[in-house]
């Protein structure tokens, strides 16, 4: 084989290919061995090497036949188990989806395939995405392919966040060319901050949620994980589209988001919300938002300090939304019809000693959770006082867009942990989704895009955040953060 | 009239909501596309979203919809343009779901009223609360296996039509003429095929008692998936002796749900409270609330059917029916077609009283729907028109009727076989009232002497001589001018 093909971004394959330097099969056979000798990191739970090498050829045969899909058309990429993949196992993490193989494909998946994409395998992630960390599957924690240069945890194996942590680790790790997330309070921006990749939560109702296993369903929303935000915005525009088959699918156009990045945000204006500052936020976090701030403002954007008062309030609310949702939407894996069932002496008996077996920690955490707050007598005190706060946060966003046009902010508080920290204190882990969960509560579009190091060589991203529907905008004003940050890709000791 | 059950120290009455659940006509299911024909083999009607696949998500049908704006209609009940569809969780084997997609706060139809028709011909009305739709749930099988349970999902996600009225019942007669009429209405609209035997109507049958005079309610006890009138009646008569029972014992009745078995005739405890299931109602965030126009409505308002309340008031008031006559005509729109296809261009009262009193009776012994009649509506048509034209009698008209269950033949064909034909030939009974005079010399004596009665002999022997064939009227009028000569 030829050069090393890892490093290409999709735009670059996307002219490599167009140009004849290599085939799709190629570039295939490539990530097969890359993904193959990465298995160290357990991003993926299952590889469908032999289903990439089939859709690569087609892609070859298409491309020899002038009738190229488009962009994605011979992109390998990895699919965060969570979509349903027509006769490929599909587990969530969970060990209660043993041995679960759809017939169906999920839209987003079916979406991807239809645009030409290779199917490489299906992602680690938390299961049923839960978790921050990548920490909670049952196919065992993804690790961070970057690793400390210095600092307490210099050396360590580190955590990839979550809940879409194997994808963003084989993004991160050269094992995909890009991948498909899930994010619904920040499972796709926080994991990609972790590995220093660019990940994009589309607005709610872009990408159809049919046949993708759902957590919470007013949150979950499917977007990429790539290594830049041209990519995203290839990708994206595979991904998204109105699907009869979702109710809450959005019936919008798909524009063309690539053309979007013009490279100009001249006079747009950048907003800052204060309450994002934090008590206790870490300096270097800081300092990397002021330089967001600055990039921006050098290439043209006007910066506006916004208020989002609820702020404060988003994460509680997420916490009691997210876990209703689950709990009801987790209740159809009772053992009965699919996965996993472990026999009891009465259907009660079976359904606890196969829910019990069959979800792992966090999983009953939350389910027990979102019961509670839907329970008689607490749910106008949980469950219709955060849908209160829900609407507040949104109208917060409503009322700050009157006056700009995206708001920047950090993606994560911290960067990527050892595995093995946060571990004990649920709450802590939760903190993680500090600066993301205010966006998907309001249904937004958000972006994480790598904009520097750590202190300690770890990277942080920054989030730009858009109106509904308006990831053209997000999308050019990121492409711009993108180069001015100029971040190198470079996995820190071991390179 | 009243429903009084005698205490120990006091007379009760009983008061009864019903909560009506009608599967909806529609080809598919309430979220899905997957088929609902009833007795189809189990399993062979289910989609991914049915069995609850991962990933699968509702779309709502709007032909469901439709159906449960038109009963909603029906009902003369609030249609509600903005309605919400909730989960309501709990486990069971044949709810894959774990939760019914169901509607709470915010169903598609408010406050209606339904009119009962008494059996006095009187009337009563009763409040609907609402109308939600509702998935049904799959249908667990016990009896196949010793050990094991089977799960038939085909009629898992079926939608249903919850009718919920207010406690207005009084009496196991008020619920039989209730269920009736909602089977009625429903049926008119062609929104639920109203077969409780099939389980397509199933009700749930809400019972409190208080002392006669009372206007508190008491707590009551909810006897689930009843499903025939007689067995709600029967429940209602068994849930009133046991709750008067237990106040009269100086207990208290328990709010809680039991299980009617028609075998032993008892209602029994379903769970208790500890069991108590709280169903943690929240909106389905997989569905937008449900959306439609006034333009809609109106539309569906203007398509509607004539219903057997304005059906009744028709026959009424332009046949001249009795309230009690029209209202059991209109029970079931067969009958009424029926009975309007006998009754067109002919007397209505005629036809109305052939078919109550003669062809209903006929029906009923052999257990039998209007539709399967052995007489149709246009032979008992030509029945009533031979009797308009003073072909045969209405007393030969009744041989013929039985002549035509027997055979099936057209009466004009029995009148003619049978040489029925009534003698309208004045010479004829001409002759035959003279015979009956000349035969008659001591009776013609009593009417002479005042005995008016006696005419009765007279017509008799001229009866038995004509084999009933003389017209009566001609018959009566030729004695009485011979005998007043």
């Amino acid at each position: 084989m030829t050069d090393d093909l890892t490093p290409l971004t999709i735009s670059d394959a996307r002219d490599g290919l167009e140009k004849g330097d290599y085939s799709a099969t190629e570039l295939a056979q490539t990530y097969i061995q890359a993904m193959e000798a990465g298995r160290e990191l357990n991003a993926f739970i299952t590889e469908t090497a032999d289903i990439a090498l089939e859709r690569a050829v087609e892609s070859d045969a298409r491309r020899a036949k002038g009738c190229v899909a488009g962009p994605m058309d011979g992109i390998p990429i990895a699919i965060k188990d969570l979509f349903c993949t027509e006769d490929v196992l599909t587990t969530a993490g969970s060990h209660i989806l043993d041995g679960f193989v759809p017939a169906y494909e999920s839209t987003v998946t079916a979406n991807l395939k239809n645009a030409g994409a290779v199917m490489l395998g299906k992602t680690n992630l938390d299961e049923f995405a839960m978790g921050s960390a990548n920490i909670t599957s049952y196919y065992g924690p993804v690790k961070n392919p970057w690793v400390a240069d210095t600092g307490p945890d210099a050396g360590k194996d580190l955590v990839p966040g979550g809940s879409s942590g194997g994808s963003a680790a084989a993004v991160s790790g050269g094992l995909a060319m890009a991948a498909t997330g899930t994010d619904t309070g920040g499972s796709i921006r926080q994991p990609a901050s972790f590995c220093g990749i660019t990940g994009l939560k589309p607005t709610y109702g872009r990408c159809s949620r049919w046949g993708t296993i759902a957590f919470a369903s007013s949150l979950d929303q499917a977007g990429p994980m790539t290594k830049s935000v041209r990519d995203a915005a290839i990708m994206l525009g595979a991904m998204a589209g109105h699907d009869p088959k979702d109710s809450t699918s959005a019936p919008q156009a798909v524009p063309d988001f690539e053309a979007a990045l013009t490279g100009d945000i001249h006079g747009l204006k950048v907003g800052i919300p204060k309450e994002y500052r934090v008590d206790g936020m870490d300096p270097e976090i800081q300092a990397l938002w002021d330089r967001g701030i600055e990039w921006l403002k050098v290439s043209g954007a006007e910066i506006v300090e916004v208020s989002l008062p609820h702020t404060k309030y988003a994460l509680a609310a997420y916490y009691i939304v997210a876990p209703a949702e689950a709990s009801a939407n987790l209740a159809r894996y009772d053992g009965v019809r699919y996965g996993l069932r472990v026999p009891g002496d009465s259907l009660d008996d079976m359904y606890m000693n196969t829910r019990g077996e069959g979800f792992g920690e966090e999983v009953q955490r939350r389910i027990l959770v979102g019961t509670y707050a839907l329970s008689s007598g607490y749910y106008d005190a949980y469950y219709i006082k955060a849908q209160k706060v829900r609407t507040l946060i949104a109208s917060d966003f409503a009322k700050a867009f009157e006056s700009v046009d995206v708001i920047l902010t950090p993606t994560a508080p911290t960067p990527a942990f050892a595995l093995g920290e946060q571990q004990d204190d649920p709450v802590a882990m939760y903190l993680n989704d500090v600066f993301t969960v205010p966006t998907s509560l309001a249904g937004l579009p958000g972006i994480s895009v790598p904009a520097g190091l750590s202190k300690d060589g770890l990277p942080l991203g920054l989030q730009l955040i858009g109106r509904a529907f308006d990831e053209e905008t997000l999308l050019r004003v990121a492409d711009v953060m993108e180069i001015s940050a100029g971040f190198t890709f470079h996995h820190g000791a071991e390179d | 009239m009243s429903y009084v059950i005698k205490g120990e120290t006091c007379d009760w009455e009983v008061v009864i909501g019903l909560e009506v659940h009608c599967q909806v006509i529609s080809n598919a299911k309430l979220f899905s596309g997957a088929a609902t024909d009833f007795g189809a083999e189990p399993n062979t009607q289910v989609s991914m979203v049915d069995a609850a696949m991962p990933g699968m998500l509702p779309v709502i049908n709007e032909e469901c919809v439709r159906q449960a704006i038109k009963t909603g209609l029906g009902l003369k009940a609030q249609i509600n343009t903005t309605s919400v569809f909730a989960r309501k969780n709990y486990f069971y084997a044949d709810l894959p779901q774990g939760y019914q997609i169901s509607q709470a706060d915010q169903p598609i139809v408010g406050h209606g009223t339904l009119i009962l028709d008494m059996a006095d011909g009187s009337t009563r009305e009763i409040g609907i609360e609402r109308l939600h739709l509702e998935q049904d749930a799959g249908k667990s099988l016990h009896d196949q296996d010793p050990k094991r349970s089977f799960i038939d999902l085909n009629r898992t996600g079926v939608a249903l039509m919850e009718i919920v009225s207010d406690p207005d019942m009084r009496s196991p007669e008020e619920v039989g003429a209730y269920l009736r009429k909602m089977r009625s209405i429903v049926r008119y609209l062609g929104t639920c095929d109203g077969n409780m035997d099939q389980g397509s109507m199933r009700c749930d049958v809400n019972v409190s008692v208080r002392p006669v005079g009372s206007s508190e309610l008491r707590t009551r006890a909810e006897t689930k998936n009843v499903n025939s009138v007689k067995f709600a009646q029967q429940v209602i008569e068994i849930e009133a002796t046991r709750q008067v029972g237990i106040y009269d014992n100086g207990g208290e009745v328990v709010q809680e749900t039991r299980l009617f078995d028609s075998q032993k005739g008892e209602t029994r405890s379903m769970r208790s409270k500890e069991h108590a299931h709280d169903y943690r109602y929240f909106p389905d965030p997989d569905l937008l609330p449900l959306v439609f126009s006034d333009e809609l409505v109106a539309e569906i308002k203007a398509s509607l059917p004539e219903l057997p309340d304005e059906r009744k008031a028709r026959y009424v008031g332009e046949f001249g029916l009795s309230p009690y006559d029209a209202g059991v005509l209109v029970q079931e729109k067969d009958t009424a077609m029926y009975f309007e296809d006998v009754a067109s261009g002919r007397d209505a009262k005629m036809a109305a009283n052939w078919v109550i009193n003669n062809l209903f009776a006929v029906l009923s012994d052999r257990g039998v729907g209007i539709s399967d009649s052995p007489v149709t509506a246009a032979d008992l048509g030509k029945l009533l028109d031979l009797i308009a034209d003073d072909t045969i009698s209405t007393k030969i008209a009744k041989d013929v009727f039985e002549a035509m269950l027997e055979t099936g033949d057209a009466p004009d064909k029995i009148v003619e076989d049978k040489g029925l034909k009534q003698i309208t030939d004045t010479g004829a009974i001409e002759a035959a009232v003279d015979a009956a005079i000349a035969a008659g010399e001591a009776q013609v004596a009593q009417y002479k002497g005042g005995n008016e009665k006696i005419l009765g002999w007279f017509v008799g022997q001229v009866m038995k001589a004509t084999q009933g064939k003389a017209n009566p009227g001609q018959v009566n009028k030729l004695l009485k001018e011979k005998l007043d000569d």
